[in-house]
């Protein structure tokens, strides 16, 4: 019975966790389905039961995990709203692409909160698993419709945080970004009962 | 309010340089005079937006008269004035006064005896009334418009950007570096129509570059889930055309449908049973197995079992098994009344292709969740497990051409779509990948040669190219194009020979690409001959 229990209880942290590690898998998907960087510098990994690719590169892992740490704390202290990943034209720093990672926060488990004293949820990770895998096999898909990145590329993350929130060290902040004749596609959402994600792509359409 | 004193005191100041205002008043400046006692620095708002119009009043009339002056058109703002419409009058050149488009009536008579310059005042008066009244209604308008403007684009982009909530933007601002410099983006190749750079190798047998036949093929769906064509061992090809199939006699050259389905319904499979038997499983949209004797054109039974359109079946003796969009693949045994022997929650998205091993020691699924699952056979039965043997998960797009060795046992070719593009040879007796040939297009469909150790894969964009490869170095031994859709099936002919190609350009391509050569194919007999009656001969001496 306790066993059960625990099996199926999402804590804060690890509900943060969860999403960090989604974006972990979902920013280097982008880089690899996108083509930012030649494909010999990614690793295939089985992760959620199919294959993720992921850079090698030391200065994009060091980015991203430095990144990542940081917006889980923001996450877990509820002061990030969106994750932005930019794909940015080298020559003259047009954004030709941006992958919105929106996060909601969401209540949990309420009654299971209140007798362990802290925002719990209770949804079984295998499901969650499951749903995120069902969002990383529409990032690969989505080659089909994106058009083609034909000069070299680069990308930057952007975090949508809260007023109140403090920048760290070796942050800034950075200015609002557009992209002309945009289109949106919404991909598949997931939630880990605590925190929902979104992911949104918008792209510049070429005539 | 101090604004607006500000204008009024920029006009007045403007007006005063006016030429024309030391003249007498004009009568509608009396007007408002007589009104407004104090017209330029009133207090009260009424007065103000007076005084307004009369300094603009002003500032238009001297403009008026300013264009008056300039072009010789007698418009007459003041009768004191003198114009020189008067002089030109008595110099009799009344043509020159006119605008062009007048200058066809250019009698002296009327220009004399037309009232000219009243005919031309009143409008004018009024005109410049308009012009003021825009200026004022619009000058207030133009403001708030652009503050809305403004207001709507901001709104815009705070919507894309910002989440409408107030927050701040923040950056790592240890950025990651851009791609190396001259690197070429690899998708390059799922993009351009260009011609991929193939390392077609020289074979020493003739491939004919051109197909030997096209049929047409009208209504087939453009759908890379459906497997729309199969091609019997009696000779007999099953095509499905949207809700209808067709039996075309290869040998004969006859056509005759089978069945059409009713309403909206559509067709999304066929197989034909093994070993040239006339039965011949459908698999429609509305999610059953149809079983169909071809010689009689009679349906025999109807087998349901899923939830979602049939669009992959496969023969194993009297088992059919079906793979559908629910994920599901269902074991029909035909020959029993509760048809449904065995059900297998095989992919958690739509099958789309589903092989049987020649053997029938495996069956092979693949489906739009990237897998590629290895059924091994039950005990002494003729369906599978409901457990799978290996699930290969390295394909990176939907699975769906699927192929099975016919001279080496547990061999198996599988293709990926559009954002995989590899081809993967599997030996399920040991779960290895063999190998992985990247075809830099969307595999559609894969299919062994009888006759020789190759095989041909269709593809789609972009040069929607059927490609011949040498097993097991994966070379490429040719490449068949023609087609200007991609080719979503293939069918082998039961002698071996000839590969059927089915376009979504609405075309049937028979490619005669395996053809043996007959010098070739005696040869190894005859030298055969020769050696023994060379031996015969050694033997004798």
């Amino acid at each position: 019975m306790s066993q059960q229990q625990t099996k199926n209880i999402i804590t804060l942290r690890g509900s943060a966790q969860i999403i960090c590690e989604y974006l972990k898998f979902a920013m280097n998907s982008v880089l690899f389905q996108r083509g930012l960087y030649p494909a010999e510098t990614f690793k295939a990994e089985q992760h959620y039961g199919i294959t993720l690719l992921l850079s090698e590169d030391a200065q994009i892992k060091n980015f991203l995990t430095n990144l990542l740490t940081q917006s889980e704390e923001w996450i877990v202290n509820k002061k990030v709203s969106k994750l932005s990943l930019i794909i940015l034209d080298v020559a003259n720093k047009e954004v030709l692409e941006c992958w919105d990672f929106k996060v909601e926060y969401e209540e949990g488990d309420t009654a299971l909160s209140k007798e362990r004293n802290e925002t719990v949820g209770n949804k079984d990770l295998k499901k969650i698993q499951q749903e995120i895998r069902d969002v990383m096999l529409q990032v690969a898909a989505t080659i089909s419709y994106l058009p083609f990145l034909d000069r070299r590329c680069s990308f930057d993350v952007l975090v949508h945080a809260k007023t109140d929130c403090d920048i760290p060290e070796q942050w800034a902040e950075a200015e609002p970004i557009s992209i002309t004749n945009a289109q949106n596609v919404q991909l598949k959402s997931f939630t880990t009962s605590l925190h929902k994600m979104e992911t949104v792509v918008t792209y510049k359409l070429f005539d | 309010m101090a604004q607006f004193n500000y204008l009024n005191e920029l006009n007045s100041l403007a007006t005063i340089d006016g030429p024309l205002t030391r003249g007498p008043l004009q009568r509608w400046a009396k007007k408002t005079n007589n009104e407004n006692h104090n017209p330029s620095f009133s207090a009260s708002f009424k007065n103000m937006s007076n005084a307004n119009i009369s300094a603009c009043n002003q500032s238009m009339q001297k403009l008026s008269i300013s264009s008056n002056q300039s072009c010789n058109n007698s418009v007459l703002t003041s009768s004191k004035t003198p114009t020189r419409n008067d002089i030109k009058k008595g110099k009799k050149t009344p043509s020159k006064n006119k605008s062009p488009g007048r200058s066809t009536t250019p009698t002296p008579n009327k220009a004399s005896k037309t009232p000219n310059k009243a005919d031309r005042f009143i409008p004018s008066r009024s005109n410049s009334n308009y012009d003021l009244c825009h200026y004022m209604m619009s000058r207030e308008e133009d403001k708030g418009e652009e503050v809305v403007a403004q207001k709507a684009a901001g709104e815009a982009i705070g919507r894309a950007l910002t989440d409408t909530e107030p927050g701040r933007l923040l950056q790592y601002t240890c950025k990651a570096p851009a791609a190396p410099e001259g690197y070429q983006n690899r998708l390059r190749v799922v993009y351009s129509q260009a011609k991929v750079p193939s390392s077609v190798k020289n074979t020493t047998r003739y491939i004919p570059q051109a197909p030997d036949r096209i049929l047409d093929a009208p209504d087939i769906l453009d759908d890379y889930y459906l497997n729309l064509v199969d091609w019997s061992a009696s000779n007999i090809l099953a095509v499905a055309l949207n809700n209808a199939v067709y039996l075309w006699n290869a040998a004969t050259g006859q056509i005759e449908q089978l069945l059409s389905l009713e309403g909206s319904e559509t067709v999304c499979s066929v197989s034909w049973v093994q070993g040239g038997g006339s039965h011949l499983a459908v698999g429609t949209s509305s999610a059953t197995v149809e079983l169909w004797d071809c010689e009689r054109i009679k349906r025999l039974r109807v087998m349901d079992g899923h939830s979602g359109r049939v669009g992959s079946l496969a023969w194993n003796l009297h088992v059919v098994s079906s793979g559908a969009r629910d994920g599901n693949i269902v074991h029909h045994d035909v020959r029993q009344r509760d048809h449904a022997v065995a059900t297998l929650h095989a992919h958690t998205h739509e099958i789309c292709g589903l092989k049987w091993s020649p053997d029938g020691r495996y069956l092979a699924s693949g489906g739009n969740d990237n897998l590629l699952n290895i059924w091994p056979i039950a005990q002494g039965q003729h369906y599978t497990q409901t457990q799978y043997l290996y699930s290969f998960n390295q394909h990176l797009a939907a699975v769906k051409g699927i192929a099975w060795c016919p001279w080496s046992s547990g061999i198996l070719a599988s293709g990926g779509g559009t954002a995989d593009r590899t081809i993967r040879i599997w030996n399920v007796n040991t779960g290895a990948n063999l190998n992985t040939v990247d075809t830099k297009s969307q595999v559609c469909s894969i299919l062994w040669s009888t006759h020789y150790k190759e095989l041909i894969s269709g593809h789609g964009y972009a040069n929607n190219q059927l490609v011949i490869w040498k097993y097991p170095l994966m070379n490429r031994v040719a490449e068949l194009t023609g087609h200007i859709a991609r080719v979503l099936h293939l069918a082998l002919s039961p002698d071996g020979v000839t590969v059927l190609s089915a376009g979504a350009d609405e075309t049937l391509r028979l490619w005669k690409c395996f053809m043996l050569d007959p010098s070739k194919k005696k040869e190894p007999t005859d030298s055969k001959a020769a050696k023994s009656l060379l031996n015969m001969n050694s033997l004798i001496r």
